[in-house]
């Protein structure tokens, strides 16, 4: 069994309007889920002041005005609140777990790949074959299938609108560690791209520059500033911190039909909400994540 | 009413005081570069102070009212002229129905505000008007205006002309800039020379440099050798992405600072050295490329006092426009 190890955060002031807070200088789901823990117990009390609580992969941040709200009062409070989360063992998210369905190697983001590869380490192969070869799997039928077989968790949403950066829950040998482009691309990273850079999986919410390698294209929509979808009614942005998101690998023609269903305007992305603690899952990663799965083929 | 635009100028954008409550999802607050500026352009015109305006960057646009009113052009020295007749900045005028505002160009400043009795009055998005271009949010269709659009402008009791702002409530422009920064953040990564250089150089800002951010050159930082954390990416400059103060300086490989506006990106996975205080915003929103900047540590407790001179300040120009 993993036992969780806890640091003691590193608060920084970010100007006279943000703290920043550190949990671990490393990425690892416990310091997210210690993240988690606070920033949900923060937004519990939420004091008059508070501008923005901003969860993130290993640390978060809070925007004030302290005008309002003095800025050494909040920081005491945050150091409060981090004492009584302690290691987030007895925290639980509500939160989703959901299918993205992805074309992988698909034309828009292999004509993007070759048209940038000035940008990239290799010049004659594409990302997916680079980030294969480099984690040490003889083909991309093979990175596809370790890509898409164990869920990711969502760590954090932003760069741009509604873009989650999802962490893979799989032990730490297990990571697919894949560099960022040497510089980034500036423009012409395909709306929905599947990403990856570091230890991080992405999805590019909207078309624009990016450093990520580009692996595949999802035909879900994840953000819709129009809300006329229906997995929009309550939001422009469909990802949250805590969702938990299963790649599906498909083909052209289930590609076509999905996109489909998105200009029908009947497409919806699957999902069922559930309750998630991380120490069964740091117990078991693997059985865990198949009763995971499980929930998303129920009914 | 309606004020239509003839021309679209450089870059010309709604901008309100913005939004709060969206950046865990990504989504900035936007609004007005030089906050002080949209205050003045409203209060002029007897709007609120957070009112929507026409942000115009470098080059105004050219406008067509359709009704008489009254408006007002704040922010960098961009001289407007009404039927090509100059007409003062930061004092409210009257515009007659048919009457064409345009501006000169930009001497000084980077960004001219354009207030209107009413404010311009479209719908909106997450609690503002503010243009989010990057995600086509706000503003009008979620994007800079362009030749042709035409404006809708609320209602309004009263138009007063003749207001003006003092002179000593009005922003001086210098091409040579202290911007005065709170340290802290991952400037620990930084060797203690490289922290020195930072606040040593004398920055020029590139044309690298709108709504999203300002890139700076002049000068290579020093970073501590050390083996990046897990997840953080090969460059020693690279963290684990997290989330990006408004205001926050990043410096990618330890060279060409990053200096995030209101438009910023809200997380990404480069070091950050440092946060400008709020109020020095406008001042940055109000430089142009080639501009000398230095960066100057300040503490918190500094950053706050000039922040109540800030309020003392708006509220001096509220007494001068009533």
């Amino acid at each position: 069994m993993t036992t969780m190890e806890t640091t003691t955060a590193r608060y920084s002031w970010g100007g006279d309007e943000h703290i920043f807070v550190e949990i671990d200088e490393a990425m690892s789901l416990q310091a997210h889920f210690r993240a988690m823990a606070i920033t949900t117990s923060l937004q519990q009390q939420r004091p008059d002041g508070i501008l923005e609580i901003c969860p993130a992969n290993a640390s978060y941040q809070v925007r004030y005005n302290p005008d309002v709200l003095e800025p050494r009062t909040l920081l005491a409070q945050l150091k409060d609140i981090e004492k009584q989360v302690g290691d987030a063992s007895d925290f639980s998210l509500s939160t989703r777990v959901l299918e993205i369905p992805v074309l992988y190697e698909d034309p828009w983001t292999t004509e993007s790949a070759w048209r940038f590869r000035s940008h990239h380490q290799k010049s004659d192969v594409t990302d997916i074959q680079y980030a294969a070869q480099i984690n040490g799997f003889a083909n991309t039928e093979e990175f596809i299938e370790a890509h898409s077989r164990s869920p990711w968790f969502t760590s954090m949403v932003g760069f741009v609108t509604g873009l989650p950066f999802m962490f893979q829950m799989v032990p730490h040998e297990r990571q697919l560690v894949v560099p960022k482009y040497l510089s980034p691309r500036p423009s012409d990273t395909p709306k929905q791209t599947v990403g990856h850079g570091g230890s991080f999986g992405c999805i590019y919410s909207v078309r624009g520059g990016g450093g990520y390698q580009m692996f595949g294209i999802t035909p879900s929509p994840i953000y819709d500033p129009s809300q006329s979808m229906p997995d929009f009614d309550e939001s422009v942005v469909y990802f949250r911190p805590g969702y938990i998101v299963k790649f599906i690998p498909i083909d052209r023609d289930q590609y076509d039909d999905y996109v489909n269903e998105v200009e029908a305007g009947n497409y919806r992305i699957k999902a069922r909400e559930i309750d998630f603690s991380l120490q069964p899952y740091l117990d078991d990663p693997d059985g865990f994540n198949a009763r995971l799965l499980e929930v998303l083929h129920d009914g | 009413m309606t004020v239509e635009l003839r021309t679209a100028g450089l870059s010309t954008t709604i901008q309100d005081s913005g939004r709060s409550g969206y950046y865990n999802v990504g989504i900035p607050p936007s609004g007005a570069l030089d906050q002080y500026s949209l205050t003045a352009a409203n209060y002029l015109v007897g709007n609120p102070a957070d009112a929507a305006v026409l942000e115009c960057a470098y080059m105004g646009p050219e406008l067509h009212f359709t009704e008489s009113t009254v408006v007002a052009v704040t922010g960098a020295d961009m001289p407007p002229r009404l039927n090509g007749e100059p007409r003062p900045q930061w004092e409210s005028f009257p515009v007659s129905s048919g009457d064409v505002l345009d501006f000169g160009f930009i001497t000084a400043g980077a960004r001219a505000y354009v207030g209107v009795v009413g404010g311009i009055d479209v719908p909106e998005a997450l609690g503002s008007r503010s243009t989010y271009a990057t995600a086509g949010l706000g503003g009008l269709d979620g994007r800079p205006l362009a030749a042709g659009d035409v404006l809708p402008i609320g209602q309004s009791r009263s138009a007063i002309a003749g207001r003006t702002v003092p002179e000593d409530l009005r922003p001086k422009f210098s091409k040579d800039l202290e911007v005065r920064v709170v340290m802290g953040l991952y400037d620990h990564v930084l060797t203690p020379d490289g922290r020195k250089t930072f606040l040593d150089t004398i920055w020029t800002l590139t044309p690298v440099a709108d709504r999203t951010g300002f890139r700076y050159t002049g000068g290579k930082l020093e970073l501590i050798e050390r083996t990046p954390p897990f997840g953080a990416g090969q460059d020693p400059s690279n963290i684990v992405d997290a989330p990006y103060p408004i205001g926050s300086i990043q410096v990618p490989g330890g060279v060409e600072p990053i200096l995030l506006h209101r438009d910023a990106v809200s997380g990404g996975g480069y070091m950050m050295v440092g946060t400008v205080i709020s109020v020095d915003l406008d001042v940055v929103g109000q430089s142009a490329p080639n501009t000398r900047t230095q960066f100057v540590e300040v503490s918190l407790d500094e950053a706050l006092d000039a922040r109540r001179a800030y309020r003392k300040r708006i509220q001096r120009l509220a007494e001068s426009c009533s």
